[in-house]
């Protein structure tokens, strides 16, 4: 097990197209980093330029200690699961597991153990002497897992493993992959488009934007305190609603936030000290629809009222999602499913502006 | 009102029906018309060849008859070329040549198509292209001066002229079709092998070879077939009976100046037909998948 390091890692392709722009990025031993971002970002080039099967252009990567921009993959001690599997189609579960240790030329009583230590942690046992065409797509996936555990490499790379499967099983297989880092803590660098498998499964998320690293912390830090409108519309489902607003002076000597002439709402008192500096100036507020709720009476501080007029009620079962218009934006609140919503009415609805950010249209970064 | 609608449906759907199944009728018909053409086409000659290979000389001779029948079916055609020894030394000569016509094929199509479809070096595209194109140039172009090259080696009548020969006609169509095959292979799963530890001779080895087999036994047919049944390039390289193998040995000696000697000439084609047919019967659905290989997406 080891530590990962990306110094000033940039990935140039024919033609000057940058996929990486010199990214710095640490992951200390044991820990299960997700990169995760939009189709594009460089989190799938990142991944392979770790796993060595893509060039540096510029930039260090050190694995365990050592520079290994030069070495081949096979001798930077890693294991990868892909997308879509990539089990040997002729060789059995066993086999697909044994195949790196065979030509590390361990012994064979060796191999034979660790490949059935893998398939119990796994629950894959009763399939060893099956040919991969013979699985499911949930087994084979846990035969790729298992071919990466019985090499017990110093660092676990997932390429977005979850892809091809079906919602269903992607849940019971993201349990499993987390189960499998509680049972066996090696160092991991999971990459996924999908915000949810990041934030189940990450120490830390890594969330990258156009070969740019936009932010890094635990799941916790990037969905109450995102550094950027891009972080703050990816974490999270639905996304995080941006209205134009403008600050403005509010009720004694506090600011507000005016969003339209009919909605203009207090900054809680907290928050005063921050958002001064922006007074008079247009900005982007952002509030996430959990955060924009049915109105109830027994309020708390930070918490105020705004009517909407109902646009669309999507019923979910254990909640509902309606969503309005504001002069012309969209925006989603996400509601008890017992209040009464109906498309055309107005609904009150409580936004909680404890949890409210304010963005910089220009930049998008969150002050 | 809405019954005399449901009537008016119900009528329409059973025309339809009705309409679809004389569609399929016809389109039935078609197949069968058009399938009993090329069954008379491709089977008649064959069926021609059995007839008069077990008829004796004589029977041949004497016209009496219908010459699709046989009046007194006899097996001395097929034995006296078993126990001839011309005959035996042509097929010997045909295996030989074959053997190592399909082997020295083989490995320069594999490790070729594998480099070029998977190493990815510069200018492979261009390579590739231009191996098909080379499949492109008739062999009947090409043995005039392949000639001038086999005489400066001095292998003029020398029947292991045609293992250097056979595989400049095979190697581009086997590399082509191993090309297609090897690119079908997803490269994950290389990506996998290099991570498991393997070098590209090992990945080639263990990984390509085994998941690429129908491709290779595609491939394997076309040169076998190229080399058991040429003719062009025997008939012009090789002239005394101990080079020749089966294409010219039974034309050169079962017909002498302008007597024919039907019955074996006809003997010595199905005999000499027997390893394609066997091969073709157990690989043959191989050879299908191997050649139709990425023509549809998995």
């Amino acid at each position: 097990m080891a530590e990962v390091s990306v110094r000033k890692v940039v990935k140039e392709y024919e033609g000057g197209v940058q996929a990486v722009k010199g990214i710095d990025l640490d992951i200390a031993d044991h820990e299960f980093v997700v990169l995760v971002g939009p189709s594009g970002c460089g989190k799938s080039t990142t991944l392979r330029m770790i796993a060595g099967l893509e060039e540096i252009t510029s930039g260090e990567i050190w694995i365990g200690g050592d520079v290994v921009n030069d070495v081949p993959p096979r001798d930077r001690d890693i294991a990868m699961v892909f997308q879509n599997y990539a089990l040997y189609p002729h060789m059995s579960v066993f086999d697909n597991m044994a195949f790196g240790l065979k030509l590390r030329k361990f012994p064979k009583d060796e191999i034979k153990r660790r490949v059935d230590d893998a398939a119990r942690i796994l629950d894959i046992v009763p399939l060893l002497d099956r040919k991969p065409r013979a699985l499911s797509g949930g087994q084979r996936q846990r035969v790729a897992m298992g071919r990466a555990i019985v090499r017990n490499p110093k660092v676990f790379l997932f390429d977005e493993p979850l892809s091809n499967l079906d919602a269903k099983l992607r849940v019971q297989m993201r349990t499993e992959i987390k189960k499998v880092h509680q049972t066996i803590p090696t160092t991991t660098v999971y990459v996924t488009h999908d915000q949810i498998e990041a934030m189940t499964l990450a120490d830390r998320v890594v969330v990258m934007n156009g070969g740019v690293i936009e932010q890094v912390g635990t799941p916790q830090e990037l969905y109450h305190n995102p550094a950027s409108r891009f972080v703050a519309g990816f974490i999270g489902s639905p996304a995080m609603n941006f209205l134009p607003c403008r600050i403005q002076d509010g009720a004694n000597g506090g600011l507000a936030v005016r969003v339209t002439d009919s909605i203009i709402v207090p900054i809680p008192p907290a928050r005063v000290d921050r958002y001064g500096a922006y007074k008079g100036k247009e900005m982007v507020l952002g509030i996430r629809p959990e955060h924009l709720f049915e109105h109830r009476d027994h309020g708390k501080p930070g918490w105020t009222r705004v009517d909407l007029p109902v646009d669309v009620v999507e019923p979910m079962g254990m909640e509902t999602m309606v969503h309005f218009f504001v002069e012309g934006t969209p925006v989603c609140a996400r509601i008890d499913p017992a209040t009464h919503a109906a498309p055309g009415e107005m609904l009150p609805l409580t936004a909680d502006l404890n949890q409210m950010h304010l963005m910089l249209p220009d930049t998008g970064r969150v002050v | 009102m809405s019954a005399s609608v449901t009537e008016r449906r119900v009528a329409v759907a059973a025309q339809r029906k009705n309409s679809l199944h004389r569609q399929r009728m016809w389109a039935l018909w078609g197949s069968y018309i058009a399938l009993g053409v090329f069954v008379v086409m491709f089977l008649v000659p064959p069926f021609y060849t059995l007839m008069t290979s077990l008829k004796s000389s004589a029977e041949i001779s004497a016209q009496v008859g219908s010459p699709w029948l046989v009046k007194h079916p006899s097996l001395e055609n097929f034995w006296y070329l078993i126990t001839y020894p011309n005959f035996q030394r042509y097929y010997l000569n045909s295996v030989i040549v074959t053997i190592l016509t399909v082997a020295v094929s083989m490995v320069i199509s594999v490790l070729a198509a594998f480099s070029l479809s998977r190493m990815g070096f510069w200018g492979s595209q261009t390579l590739s292209t231009g191996v098909f194109l080379t499949y492109l140039v008739p062999p009947s172009l090409l043995f005039i001066p392949l000639f001038q090259i086999i005489g400066q080696l001095g292998l003029i009548n020398n029947f292991w002229c045609l293992v250097i020969l056979y595989p400049t006609l095979a190697v581009p169509f086997c590399t082509w079709i191993m090309i297609g095959y090897f690119s079908s292979i997803p490269r994950e799963l290389d990506e996998a092998a290099l991570i498991d530890g393997a070098g590209y001779l090992q990945m080639l080895w263990k990984i390509f070879i085994p998941v690429a087999m129908p491709g290779i036994i595609a491939a394997t047919i076309f040169a076998f077939t190229v080399s058991w049944g040429a003719f062009l390039y025997p008939l012009a390289y090789l002239y005394t009976s101990n080079q020749m193998v089966l294409t010219v040995g039974i034309i050169s000696d079962l017909i002498r100046g302008d007597v024919f000697q039907w019955g074996k000439i006809m003997a010595a084609c199905l005999l000499a037909s027997l390893p394609p047919i066997v091969i073709y019967a157990f690989l043959m659905d191989y050879y299908v998948a191997g050649l139709t290989a990425g023509a549809t997406k998995g």
